[in-house]
């Protein structure tokens, strides 16, 4: 007989944690107590089995729990204790860590289904593996006070559960049943309440072509019939889209399968709690769907029911839905009912509203698998706020508050030796999503009891999270670090990847839109060798004019015409005569461009990979005057060449594509397209067919981008190639990156839990700063 | 013209090219300092205001003005925008050896007319002629006193929730006029600069708008300038409305293909006021029958809510931030 105490650390707190451990208790024979408190959850065991318990604790922890460390020490009991209780929350917490919000699970939809079950058709049923969490609370510890459902009191067959260890909702906070529990509301466009079943109503709307606001977990959602194209159209022309894609959720594993190439790596993804939107190829056939869904894109995004809610419309309707987000395109999405009423009353026919308030906005995730992992491209809702392991050496880490970038707004606090991302924030530019911003930094601030020592951000002057950075640092009297955006972008892949805080330094592949450089010109095409303290730049694609600056990242014809010009002089462009390329960059003010470049006149030099597939796009005659979202030509380029690619046919993938020089300038390596232009504009004046192109600029841009990488990683002694920026969203190219450095004999640090795109610059920024804050004591 | 080997005799000759010009019977020959006699209204408890401004351009002469216009309305302009009656200017000349004497002259004869036209004198002054190299052909510098009529009091202190913000007239002509200036952009285009006095303007809203509180010239860094420092220092927000900013469509399409936004192009001539809500209309009215202020127009207002912060409702309904440029115009998008 042995006595223990047994501390168990991480995200085990308002996840069923504690009715765990007291029914492993009983399988084991132990008596004792288990609490939480603030460090996470405690054990006093006594028995004989203590070995085989705390095994299964490890093995068989609940879903959403996150185990980080168990902890154990003999311990001597005055009393020896009769039997195994739970103990009631102690105060004094600091950071035990919220658990991220989870979708239905499997349990919870049996019974919903369940007519005998008095949560028969309930849209709010959760139990202590699934449900709302972040999105609900207010304040730790998570206690039902603490969160938005401290509106509804509980009723005795609620409550019963809830006090019952052996019930699976058992201190479920969100626990609720149609006795107790939010309700449903169905109003109409005016927002005038309308009689009859709300799910019922919301069904007919959407099956009439129509379409509905329907408040989900972490904010409104648009959702419309995504088989009917007329009503796909209207969404487009209502939110003023004319092309991004749209999310879509299917009502299990089945329905999506039917429509998409559904890996069994993509169904663990879709089921995962986190529930989040998964990026899969449309398969040829899946005719049904609109075609208007994703113009010239190969992928759609699929998810599951987040909630019962959305089970039910899935399971009334029996057909894929539209789910975007509500909100007026650029703006963050809406989560309160007279907000939605108002904003959403020119997109919607109806709504479908409930009395559950939502805390916090989280997006809908996106991931995707690439290279056989999964990649999340946007962390939110399912994700945020699980904590982020450090690599070996950063434990002692002070508090620090790092700001992220410009777009894809998201933060990071660095305490005890972990990091926390928090989930994605959008664009600061936006008046609402800045506010956003701004609202986000208090609010992890006071939930988790964080004070920053530290505080980093950006390099680039102008950027909004870097005048914030620099606000909060002289407010405070803080020690500010601004971080270079590409190092940044290496420095997350490695930290995500555990690279050692003094481990060797890293040849970093950056491949990015636009960052700030250390030169003070535009970078994002970046050979980087990197540790976390420093960064030495070795190489980059070469440097051509931005003609326009911010209005080249809009309209792709623009780095068409600076890439050309600058492979071949402006007098000698080679177009085909009469091509529909000349004639298209005809009808552009070639010579003003020209002449801006020229003189350097808002045309700032840039080595950006983003700018040279827009470039490459254009030439392909993809959104050659104008993207309409961020990304839209390199995602349609990308299509285009995966049309090229034959699964059973090797040849295309070892291919190497088309050239690229590389030259030598002030002991930089650039990496010069114009060979690879002639190649391009040779196959195009020869007919060959453009998805040819795409892939072959593909395959030649990786193969460049590879060998030099390993070229300067052997040089320079690195111990890893990284690979991160958001060109790196871009599967194709990354499976060919991978592809090539398979044998480098070097590990590839890619990202993914951590976004690639600028959704994971906080990220990079903190551990930077932390690294260069312990190299300073 | 020649720096130290003409001697004293170009020395001469360069001063006389300004004193002539700018000869006035009211306040005597250019001596050594200005003797000025105090007006009405600063025996009647009026005061003084005082301001400096530097003028380099390139090209020296663009259409719709040349630096010597620019020299001086830009110091009657910012003492203007203060409330006060511009009076008196002094004008500082540093000229790059090599500049041709018939430049100066036209300049000068630019700057008496422009203080002609603005009434004020330009009653001192000096002239320095420094090395090829030194300066780019002619830098001028001004100053300016002008009077500021007893219980006038223009600031951004005076701003309040609910004001209404007016511009005089179309934004961005002189940040366009230069840039287009500088040629071989292959630009179809007559966009003229802006540049003008708006001292007239004020007090024509002045008598209108008793209650006028704050007047801004929206020159370097554009109206997006002038908006959030007048934000900032009244600890406001300024919420304006794209729809009714006054562009003309050349500007726009100058915009749209050179990548420039026009609430960051610089104005010499455009200045945007703040009045109590009820008289705005007044205010308009007023500023309509004075030529710089035909295109007058309200912009947008004045909230409470986040200070120092400058909004945009946007075409499409969004609203976004306007804020500061920071050093040069680099893409913030990745
Ligand atoms: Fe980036
Ligand atoms: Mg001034
Ligand atoms: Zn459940
Ligand atoms: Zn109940």
């Amino acid at each position: 007989m042995q006595t223990e105490e047994i501390r168990v650390r991480g995200l085990v707190q308002g996840v069923g944690f504690r009715p765990f451990v007291w029914q492993l208790a009983a399988r084991f024979g132990i008596r004792g107590e288990v609490l939480n408190d603030g460090e996470g959850v405690l054990i006093r065991a006594t028995g004989d089995q203590l070995d085989d318990f705390c095994r299964a604790i490890l093995e068989e922890a609940p879903p959403l729990a996150r185990i980080r460390s168990l902890d154990r020490r003999a311990i001597d009991l005055d009393v020896s204790p009769s039997g195994f209780s739970i103990v009631e929350t102690k105060g004094g917490t600091k950071r035990t860590g919220v658990t991220p919000d989870a979708q239905v699970c499997s349990a919870c939809r049996a019974e919903i289904a369940e007519p005998a079950e008095r949560r028969h058709g309930y849209a709010f049923t959760n139990c202590t593996h699934c449900g709302p969490r972040f999105s609900i609370v207010d304040a730790i510890p998570y206690d039902r006070m603490a969160t938005r459902m401290r509106a509804f009191i509980m009723c005795d067959a609620c409550k019963t559960e809830y006090e019952n260890p052996a019930d699976r909702r058992f201190h479920a906070q969100p626990i609720a049943c149609p006795t107790c529990g939010p309700k449903l509301t169905f109003l109409d466009r005016q927002g005038a309440p309308v009689d009859g079943d709300p799910l019922t109503l919301a069904a007919e709307t959407i099956a009439a072509g129509g379409i509905l606001a329907l408040k989900g977990l972490g904010g409104f959602h648009l959702a419309c019939d995504a088989t009917n194209e007329a009503a796909v159209t209207d969404l487009r022309r209502r939110k003023r889209r004319p092309d991004k894609p749209f999310a879509l959720m299917g009502l299990d594993l089945d329905m999506i399968g039917r429509h998409c190439h559904l890996t069994p790596a993509h169904a663990a993804l879709l089921s995962e709690p986190a529930g989040p939107i998964v990026l899969m190829d449309s398969r040829a056939g899946g005719d049904a769907l609109a075609p208007s869904l994703a113009p010239r894109l190969s992928v759609l995004g699929w998810m599951l029911p987040t909630t019962p809610l959305h089970q039910f419309l899935c399971a009334a309707l029996a057909r894929p839905l539209v789910m975007t987000s509500g909100n007026l395109s650029g703006e963050p999405q809406v989560i309160g009912n007279d907000e939605a009423l108002e904003k959403l009353s020119s997109f919607a026919d109806a709504f479908l509203l409930h009395d559950r308030d939502i805390a916090r906005l989280l997006d809908d995730s996106v991931t995707a698998v690439v290279g056989g992992d999964l990649r999340v491209l946007r962390r939110a809702r399912g994700y945020a706020p699980a904590p982020l392991e450090l690599p070996p050496g950063f434990a002692d880490a002070p508090p620090l508050l790092a700001l992220g970038g410009e777009l894809k707004s998201a933060i990071c606090q660095i305490s005890d030796g972990e990091a926390l991302l928090s989930h994605h924030i959008g664009d600061l530019e936006d008046a609402l999503s800045y506010s956003e911003f701004e609202k986000a930094i208090e609010d992890y601030a006071r939930l988790f009891g964080h004070r920053p020592e530290i505080i980093a951000c950006d390099l680039h002057p102008g950027y909004r999270s870097t005048a914030k950075a620099q606000e909060i640092a002289a407010k405070a009297g803080l020690p500010l670090l601004q971080v270079q955006h590409h190092h940044a972008h290496v420095a997350s892949a490695m930290a995500e990847n555990g690279w050692p805080l003094d481990g060797a330094p890293v040849l970093g592949i950056a491949l990015d839109g636009t960052g700030y450089g250390l030169d003070g010109t535009v970078w994002g095409g970046e050979l980087l060798l990197s540790t976390y303290r420093d960064v030495t730049r070795l190489g980059s694609l070469k440097p051509v004019p931005l003609p326009g600056g911010s209005a080249a990242v809009q309209e792709p014809w623009r780095n068409l015409l600076a890439q050309l010009t600058s492979a071949f002089g402006r007098d000698a462009l080679p177009l085909p005569e009469g091509s529909d390329l000349q004639e298209r960059l005809a009808s552009k003010p070639v010579a003003t461009l020209l002449g801006m470049m020229e003189k350097g006149l808002n045309s700032p030099m840039t080595s950006s990979a983003g700018r040279l597939f827009d470039a490459v796009g254009a030439a392909l005659g993809l959104a050659f005057d104008r993207v309409s979202f961020e990304g839209q030509a390199a995602m349609e380029l990308e299509s285009l060449a995966r049309l090229a690619v034959q699964p059973s046919d090797t040849e295309a993938s070892d291919a190497h594509g088309y050239p690229f020089a590389l030259l030598s300038e002030d002991d930089l390596a650039r990496i010069d397209p114009a060979p690879m232009w002639r190649a391009l504009l040779t196959d195009l004046a020869d007919g060959v067919p453009s998805a040819t192109i795409a892939l072959r600029f593909h395959q030649g841009f990786a193969t460049a981008c590879a060998d030099l990488a390993m070229d300067l990683a052997r040089r320079h002694g690195a111990g890893a190639i990284a690979l991160s920026g958001g060109v790196m969203q871009n599967a194709l190219l990354m499976e060919l990156l991978l592809d090539r450095l398979a044998d480098c004999g070097l590990p590839v640090l890619t990202q993914r839990q951590v976004p690639a795109n600028d959704g994971g610059l906080a990220y990079g920024q903190a551990v930077i700063a932390v690294a260069q804050a312990l190299a300073g004591d | 013209l020649a720096h130290g080997g003409g001697g004293k005799a170009m020395r001469d000759l360069v001063e006389d090219v300004f004193v002539s010009a700018f000869y006035n019977p009211e306040t005597g020959a250019m001596e050594d300092q200005a003797r000025l006699d105090p007006t009405p209204e600063l025996l009647n408890g009026g005061r003084l205001a005082f301001t400096t401004d530097s003028f380099v351009v390139d090209p020296l002469f663009f259409p719709g003005g040349d630096i010597g216009k620019l020299a001086v309305y830009g110091t009657v302009n910012d003492l203007a925008v203060g409330g006060a009656k511009p009076k008196w200017l002094s004008a500082s000349f540093i000229i790059e050896e090599g500049c041709e004497v018939e430049t100066l002259r036209r300049v000068a004869a630019s700057m008496r007319q422009a203080a002609d036209l603005s009434g004020v004198a330009i009653v001192t002054g000096d002239t320095k002629v420094v090395a090829m190299g030194a300066a780019d052909k002619l830098f001028v510098t001004t100053a300016g006193v002008g009077v500021i009529p007893p219980g006038t009091d223009l600031g951004a202190h005076r701003v309040r929730p609910g004001d209404v913000a007016i511009v005089n007239g179309f934004l961005g002509h002189h940040g366009a006029a230069i840039l287009a200036a500088r040629g071989d952009l292959a630009l179809e285009t007559d966009i003229a600069s802006d540049c003008a006095p708006l001292n007239a303007l004020m007090e024509a809203v002045a008598k209108a708008a008793p209650n006028l509180r704050a007047a801004r010239d929206a020159t370097r860094g554009g109206l997006a300038a002038a908006l959030n420092e007048i934000a900032a220092s009244a600890g406001l927000r300024i919420v304006l409305e794209e729809t009714s900013l006054p562009l003309k469509p050349d500007i726009r399409g100058f915009c749209e293909i050179l990548g420039f936004d026009p609430l960051y192009l610089a104005n010499e001539g455009t200045l945007v006021l703040f009045v109590p809500p009820d008289e705005a209309e007044a205010a308009l009215a007023a500023m309509r029958r004075v030529p710089e202020g035909r295109d007058a127009a309200i912009i947008g207002s004045v909230t409470e809510g986040t200070a120092g912060r400058v909004e945009m409702k946007t075409l499409f309904g969004g609203s976004r931030i306007v804020d500061m440029l920071v050093g040069e115009q680099l893409p913030r998008i990745c």
